[in-house]
């Protein structure tokens, strides 16, 4: 048995999604992160909300908890809060986290919860048959969209940035090992985390704008993206529609919430207590 | 020695909350609850439990669920609106079987309402808000002691049937100061679920009608909890013969044992001729007016029920075998009595008193009601 072997949940196999989905490699990614830093699978929560992204805590033979369609972060938060000590980890899509789940997102960022966030970004609705989300690019046709979608794209980092999160990177499935270890960053940084994962959606996305294999969808992806090194010599007039991948963010002095909440709330209301106030 | 607090009907549930050992508040605030949220947040973190408030009402009973599942005593409050927009969460908290206590301080709706005004209209939400069907189990006091205890008991309820409960208030009950004396800890009874230590995942395995064990994260053992329809594993499953199964466990775990969820009080009913049925603030008009018919020499009496879910079926279908005069005293358009209509066959006389313009009913108005009846 390989290392990452004991955070799989072998008997919920096979998984639901499709052949060629980059949700697999993002499974394996997060499995290899836990069993590199060797936590205890008791000790870790892995919580996800509604999709294909949804269904991937079943298959973590860790504590998991499948919830409602873009509220994931808010269970995650009351773990947190209650269990400190434990490694709680969301799993979200682009749906889930930014459209129905927007709200919970902005607001974890703001608090700075000790949660660790896989955002798993394949730009469309893939459970649901492949409508526009609100990170399907421009001018791409879905289901809903027969005629090209007019809506621009949120762009996560940025929103996130914007909403004061402390760490914040981007990987896309094309690059396992680079992926897996900025998760495992992640999962090292007290505070509140999103790893944006770029996964390739060929069945419901690709199928639709002439990318109707992984190929050529992981293809399409490799050549929107770029290291953030190389991003930041580009000159500017030349970064339009190239994303960075790497760490794009890590705050170290702010102070996680939980943390705050332990070390000055709590014996703040107990000196009051003592003061015989109300 | 105890003493006689004056007390506001909100303070009465955060004190009883804390006193059953309530250890996470997650809330947002809303008028006539925020009372509620404000007592948490001051006195939670004295005792070294936890409060937050959320980004709104959706968020808050998810970090109740996720404060439960990791073995807290957990509590959130709201009203109308805000009660709305937790139905999704609620539903979730039935299906995964997540003990948990909502408070709805009810106030006038739909909508955003009279926010500042009494209702009692939030009764078929509180039964069937959340969609599919679902078990679930509500409590309305009425008096300043019944809205201590009954908060007591929401907590013990949820805990011994693993399902969430509804403690509802009206907004006058909510808002009003009153007299109370409350409980020593040692009179309390509170429930202490058995916790299991489990070797496999099968943590919904049991069968009709038994009660659940309390299982959660963190114990030794990962497990699974889903939304989705599940096997006894927690597993995600459409198959028709576990799905029938489950349907009829989580169902079965309520109505089993009905008798013991099931409270109500009786005043003056021994020869009641005609019978009030009434809760929360009504059932103290309702009261009244019974008293008031009395000394003008009318055998009238009042069944209260403490419990609006599961329905006091039993008990009221007894009463119909003597008593073949009803009156529902209801500050709604008409809710509880088409639960009468439902059971009283059409021997018995039934009227109802309805309204819902943020006016509670005043004795004479119910005692009107009552002469009305007997006419």
């Amino acid at each position: 048995m390989r290392n990452y072997e004991r955070y799989i949940r072998y008997r919920t196999f096979p998984t639901p999604w499709c052949p060629g989905c980059g949700d697999g490699i993002i499974l394996k990614a997060i499995a290899t992160a836990f069993a590199e830093l060797n936590i205890d699978p008791d000790d870790i929560v892995v919580v996800a909300g509604i999709g294909c992204s949804g269904r991937m805590p079943t298959y973590f033979n860790t504590n998991t908890l499948h919830t409602t369609h873009g509220r994931a972060l808010t269970f995650a938060t009351g773990i947190k809060l209650a269990r400190p000590d434990k490694t709680v980890v969301v799993i979200s899509g682009d749906g889930d986290a930014l459209a129905i789940g927007g709200n919970h997102l902005i607001h974890a960022a703001r608090r700075n919860i000790g949660i660790k966030m896989i955002l798993i970004n394949n730009g469309v609705y893939g459970m649901t048959g492949g409508q526009v989300s609100p990170l399907t690019p421009q001018k791409f046709f879905t289901e809903t969209t027969p005629y090209g979608n007019i809506e621009p794209k949120f762009d996560v980092v940025n929103l996130l940035m914007a909403s004061g999160v402390s760490f914040v990177a981007r990987e896309t499935v094309n690059r396992m090992l680079q992926l897996k270890n900025v998760i495992k960053q992640s999962f090292q940084h007290n505070g509140f985390s999103v790893v944006e994962a770029i996964s390739n959606c060929h069945i419901n996305l690709g199928r639709k704008n002439k990318m109707k294999s992984p190929l050529t969808m992981t293809k399409w992806i490799d050549s929107k993206t770029i290291t953030k090194k190389k991003f930041e010599e580009l000159p500017p007039d030349e970064r339009k529609g190239k994303y960075p991948v790497g760490i794009l963010k890590q705050d170290t002095e702010r102070l996680e919430y939980t943390d705050l909440y332990y070390k000055y709330i709590v014996p703040a209301a107990q000196a009051a207590a003592s003061r015989g106030g109300k | 020695m105890k003493t006689k607090q004056v007390l506001q009907g909100n303070i009465i549930v955060a004190k009883a909350a804390l006193a059953a050992g309530c250890n996470f508040f997650a809330g947002y605030p809303i008028t006539p609850s925020s009372e509620i949220a404000q007592y948490m947040s001051r006195e939670m973190p004295k005792m070294g439990r936890q409060f937050i408030q959320m980004e709104d009402e959706i968020a808050s009973l998810g970090a109740c669920i996720g404060a439960s599942l990791s073995g807290k005593k957990v509590m959130t409050a709201t009203s109308g609106p805000g009660f709305s927009l937790m139905q999704e969460h609620l539903g979730m908290a039935v299906m995964a079987e997540i003990p948990l206590v909502i408070v709805d301080v009810m106030r006038g709706g739909p909508s955003t309402g009279m926010p500042t005004k009494p209702s009692q209209a939030d009764l078929m939400q509180a039964r069937w808000g959340t969609h599919g069907d679902h078990p679930i189990i509500a409590l309305y006091p009425a008096f300043a002691k019944e809205i201590f205890c009954e908060t007591v008991r929401a907590f013990n309820l949820s805990e011994k049937f693993w399902n969430p409960v509804i403690l509802l208030l009206d907004e006058v009950l909510g808002k009003a100061h009153e007299n109370i004396e409350i409980p020593e800890p040692e009179e309390l009874d509170i429930y202490k679920a058995e916790k299991t230590v489990i070797k496999d995942l099968n943590i919904y395995d049991r069968s009709i009608g038994e009660n659940p064990p309390r299982v959660d994260f963190f114990q030794g053992y990962p497990i699974h909890i889903d939304g989705l329809e599940h096997d006894a594993h927690g597993w995600p499953t459409t198959d028709s013969k576990i799905v029938d199964k489950m349907q009829r466990l989580r169902m079965q775990k309520i109505y089993h044992y009905q008798d013991e969820i099931i409270k109500y009080n009786e005043y003056y009913m021994d020869d009641a001729e005609v019978m009030l049925f009434s809760f929360g603030v009504s059932a103290r008009s309702s009261l009244a007016a019974v008293q008031l018919a009395r000394e003008n020499g009318i055998k009238a009496g009042l069944f209260q029920t403490l419990t609006i879910w599961p329905f006091p079926e039993r008990a009221l279908r007894e009463r119909f075998k003597r008593i073949k005069k009803i009156l529902t005293v209801e500050l709604n358009m008409g809710q509880m009595k088409y639960e009468i209509e439902r059971i009283a066959d059409d021997s018995i006389n039934k009227e109802s008193l309805n309204r819902a313009n943020g006016v509670p009913f005043t004795p004479k108005e119910v005692l009107e009601a009552i002469e009305e009846l007997l006419k």
